[in-house]
């Protein structure tokens, strides 16, 4: 009776929804990416050579300041009682105190993560913008000088150093023609005009509706971000003319010519169709790539960003910050990584 | 497609200089200065914590103290400031201070001799990095109500014994002297910490600015206080920003959007030098340039050893090639402008003197580490002395790590040699001869990680009487005296190698007048800045 009972209620219980299995195995694999992300962060944090406690007082500090604040940091506690703490405050969302600002890591991370979005997004804007055409373009002409130029670009953009080209961008942009702003977000005169809403300048200013600012914060960015979308168009440039190469000579492509289908058709409906999903994924790379922020960039324009907050904290030892930093790095790529799936089924009947 | 492509990108280029284009240079206001700086380090605002240099700016600028310095002349010494008169007792072992009087903080509360004791106090009490400065006169956090102590408009401080008056008054001058609102901090106290939590990221102090936003490795803005008893200072407005590169200072600063560079390497310093609108102005600072040799090693320890490394070091060379204008060769552990401070430079390089006094000691075939923090010019002084010892037969293996990870070796006694730097910590020439000519207690136990002679396991039991008898003599000259035997025996016997002493190379745009970043004794005060 009991075993009819069970077969029956076996029987009986629907499936669950496909979306629902779906994302509770997407939630699932990101909880364990990120534990795992964590705890690697975590163990790399305490076994580098490096004294937190020293960062904090300094090098002039007693023995009795120096004992306080080991304990405050609970450095006295075993390494896996530390690391289940810390587990449990990330999970509140709380990233513990920057050991060198006395200020909460969140908030940190809150402060400098938008400008590093603004400066990303509009960077990998620049990349897509100019890199898909001109990468299809370079494919559909190859050995033309169009393709010629595509590839020096980006060899120069592979090649060049950063640094080298942001401080002659600085010298002859803002130096030398003064059309764009210099290091900085923002012009003197336009610090904390705007009410802070999302962070990012750009955006706070045309909520505030104040052009004067949006202004004078698009010519800040406007170099920096085309620094980065000029490496963002190398990289995508060069994968959009391999991915059209390869389709341009596909059998389906020679018919759709042989049908008389106009060349537009050819490239833009049958090639381009086809290498959209992989292009979602070098943009994604190439996105997420400037999203980790780019030090270097950030550093000579004084761009105060998440690149640039990561390495101070680490060279200063503030490990708080920099698990702080490392577990929001990480959770942009796991993000990234669901939107890029969610984009292939929007573009490939068969990945759904 | 071709005009496709060119549309898109003249459309964009079209956009771009619509909003670019024609933007005038911007000149930073009359009534407003415009700092360019590196100021990654300000860890918090709280004077009982802050011990970094670009936090000692702020809080000198936001805080008043009992006594201070004239920005205008540092050669005077310690001049009243919120105590606007001092009388010590005649056991030398109390300072009785009377208060100004009609002084107001910034939030409006009167400056008080009890506010004046409460700071002094809770230093004692929080016992954070610098309260060391407070506490090496006897103040513990049980006996500061009685050896601090308040009467109506007078403070009174006691101290364990006598010590030299200016020792006292020099502390009291560091930031951990400045005087903070009682009022306001207690209104924002969490959990019995006196404030601190608030005022590592608020002030409330009487200076001449207060503290209107500090973003960590972005900016510092500072606000005139009008009430400022000294005279509202004409700049209304002060900004620090944070520009990490000399390269992107010195652009900020030819196009006229900043008015001070306080980073600019040597070739920058070249490039601005010949800008127009822009001068650069030198000042001394009280950092010191060594090599520490670690008295464990058994060849290092031996005094001739300590004698050839000086003759080792190129100093000239590197002073007018890497370093040019920003190191200047100085061989005492007191910095130029300190009480007492000798300006005797009797070692240079002298591979054959070198030579001889190696082979005295019998050593051949020397092998030794130098650790080095990741720092270019560290760097390059780490590959100068490796080459020149190398031509006295030894070889040197240079080590580069973090600022942190360098410290943590050498305050561990594990390098054979350390390339450091020590900055002063208040402007008494105790403050370096306590560090690098004192050591009580040797052993490896005592972890005296505060003295750099501890930290070279050098034994100073023969400097230690020396320089506690400087400490408290009362005699101005004889104080003077005292430190340059004491200095004079160092240079001689000690396993520091002292190299060079800093100068601090700003470019200023040439409108701004008494800018000034506090010489070797004291930090960047705006008060008197004029346009």
């Amino acid at each position: 009776m009991a075993l009819a009972d069970n077969n029956g209620g076996a029987q009986g219980r629907a499936p669950l929804p496909k979306w629902l299995t779906g994302t509770v195995k997407t939630l699932g694999s990101i909880a364990v990416t990120m534990l795992g992300l964590v705890f690697i962060t975590f163990i790399i944090g305490r076994v580098m050579p490096i004294d937190p406690v020293l960062a904090i007082v300094g090098e002039r500090a007693t023995k009795a300041s120096y004992d306080a604040v080991y304990l405050q940091l609970g450095l006295d506690k075993p390494l896996i009682v530390q690391f289940f703490y810390y587990v449990r405050d990330v999970a509140q969302g709380n990233f513990g105190m920057s050991l060198l600002n006395a200020r909460p890591v969140a908030e940190d991370i809150a402060r400098v993560f938008p400008a590093t979005l603004e400066l990303a997004s509009l960077g990998v804007i620049f990349g897509v913008v100019l890199g898909v055409p001109l990468g299809v373009v370079a494919a559909v002409r190859k050995g033309s000088w169009i393709d010629q130029v595509a590839r020096v670009l980006a060899l120069v953009g592979y090649s060049m150093p950063i640094f080298w080209l942001g401080l002659m961008g600085l010298l002859v942009f803002y130096g030398m023609l003064g059309w764009v702003g210099g290091p900085g977000r923002v012009g003197i005169f336009y610090e904390d005009v705007v009410p802070t809403v999302t962070g990012m300048l750009l955006v706070d200013s045309i909520i505030d509706g104040n052009w004067t600012v949006f202004k004078d914060a698009f010519s800040h960015i406007i170099l920096p971000a085309s620094l980065l979308g000029y490496y963002s168009l190398a990289y995508i440039s060069r994968m959009t003319r391999s991915f059209m190469l390869e389709q341009l000579s596909a059998e389906y492509i020679t018919t759709a010519r042989v049908k008389g289908m106009s060349e537009w058709d050819v490239v833009w409906k049958h090639a381009f169709r086809n290498i959209r999903v992989q292009l979602i994924t070098v943009i994604a790379l190439s996105y997420a790539g400037l999203l980790e922020g780019s030090v270097l960039t950030e550093i000579i324009f004084s761009w105060p960003g998440i690149g640039s907050y990561i390495t101070t904290a680490l060279l200063a030892a503030d490990m708080n910050a920099v698990l702080g930093g490392t577990v929001v790095v990480g959770l942009i790529f796991i993000l990234l990584n669901i939107a890029s799936d969610l984009l292939y089924k929007v573009f490939d009947p068969r990945a759904r | 497609m071709n005009i496709w492509t060119k549309s898109l990108a003249g459309a964009t280029m079209a956009v771009t200089l619509s909003f670019t284009s024609g933007m005038a240079i911007a000149e930073t206001p009359a009534n407003m200065l415009v700092i360019a700086n590196r100021i990654d380090d300000i860890k918090s605002m709280d004077p009982a914590q802050s011990f970094e240099f670009a936090g000692s700016d702020v809080n000198q600028n936001v805080y008043s103290k009992l006594v201070n310095f004239d920005p205008l002349d540092y050669d005077k010494g310690y001049v009243p400031d919120l105590a606007e008169s001092w009388v010590v007792s005649e056991d030398g072992m109390s300072i009785t201070f009377t208060m100004r009087d009609g002084v107001m903080f910034q939030s409006g509360n009167p400056v008080t001799a009890d506010d004046a004791a409460w700071s002094l106090r809770r230093a004692v009490i929080l016992n954070k990095t610098p309260a060391f400065i407070l506490t090496q006169f006897g103040f513990t956090p049980e006996n500061v109500n009685e050896t601090i102590t308040v009467d109506g408009n007078t403070l009174t401080i006691k101290t364990d014994k006598r010590y030299a008056t200016s020792f006292l008054l020099n502390c009291l001058t560091a930031t951990i002297g400045s005087v903070v609102d009682m009022k306001t901090a207690m209104a924002n106290e969490v959990d019995g910490d006196m404030g601190n939590a608030w005022l590592n990221t608020n002030t409330a102090g009487s200076g001449a600015y207060s503290l209107v936003s500090w973003k960590p490795n972005d900016s510092v803005t500072l606000q005139a206080f009008p009430g400022y008893y000294g005279g509202a200072p004409a700049m209304e407005r002060v900004i620090v920003r944070h520009v990490a590169e000399s390269a992107s200072q010195r652009l900020l600063l030819e196009a006229g959007d900043i008015d001070v560079a306080r980073n600019l390497n040597p070739e920058d310093v070249a490039g601005a030098r010949n800008a127009s609108g822009i001068k650069i102005h030198e000042e001394l600072k009280g950092r010191l340039m060594y090599m520490g040799l670690n008295q464990t090693h058994p060849i290092l320890s031996k005094p001739e050893v300590r004698q050839a490394f000086k003759y080792l070091i190129d100093y000239e060379g590197m002073q007018n090639s890497f370093l040019n204008g920003q190191w200047a060769t100085h061989q005492n552990f007191l910095p130029k402008t300190y009480l007492g401070a000798s300006t005797e430079n009797p070692f240079s390089l002298n591979i054959e003197k070198a030579k001889e006094l190696l082979a005295a000691a019998g050593v051949e075939n020397l092998e030794v580490e130098i650790g080095v923090r990741e720092a270019q010019e560290r760097i390059e002084m780490a590959q100068s002395f490796q080459n020149t010892a190398a031509q006295a037969g030894v070889k040197v293996n240079i080590t580069v790590g973090t600022g942190s990870q360098i410290l943590d070796r050498y305050r561990a006694r594990e390098l054979d040699l350390s390339l450091e730097s020590w900055g002063p910590d208040y402007p008494d020439p105790q403050t370096n001869a306590g560090t690098f000519a004192y050591n009580p207690d040797n052993s490896f136990e005592a972890q005296g990680t505060g003295y750099l002679a501890w930290r070279l396991a050098w034994d100073t039991s023969e400097f230690n009487p020396m320089v506690e008898a400087a400490v408290q003599e009362v005699d101005t000259e004889k104080r003077i005296a005292m430190y340059n035997d004491i200095q004079a025996k160092f240079r001689d016997e000690s396993p520091f190698v002292m190299m060079f002493q800093q100068s601090e190379q700003l470019g200023i745009r040439d409108n701004v007048m008494n800018f000034t970043t506090g010489q070797a004794i004291s930090s960047a005060d705006y008060s008197k800045v004029t346009k």
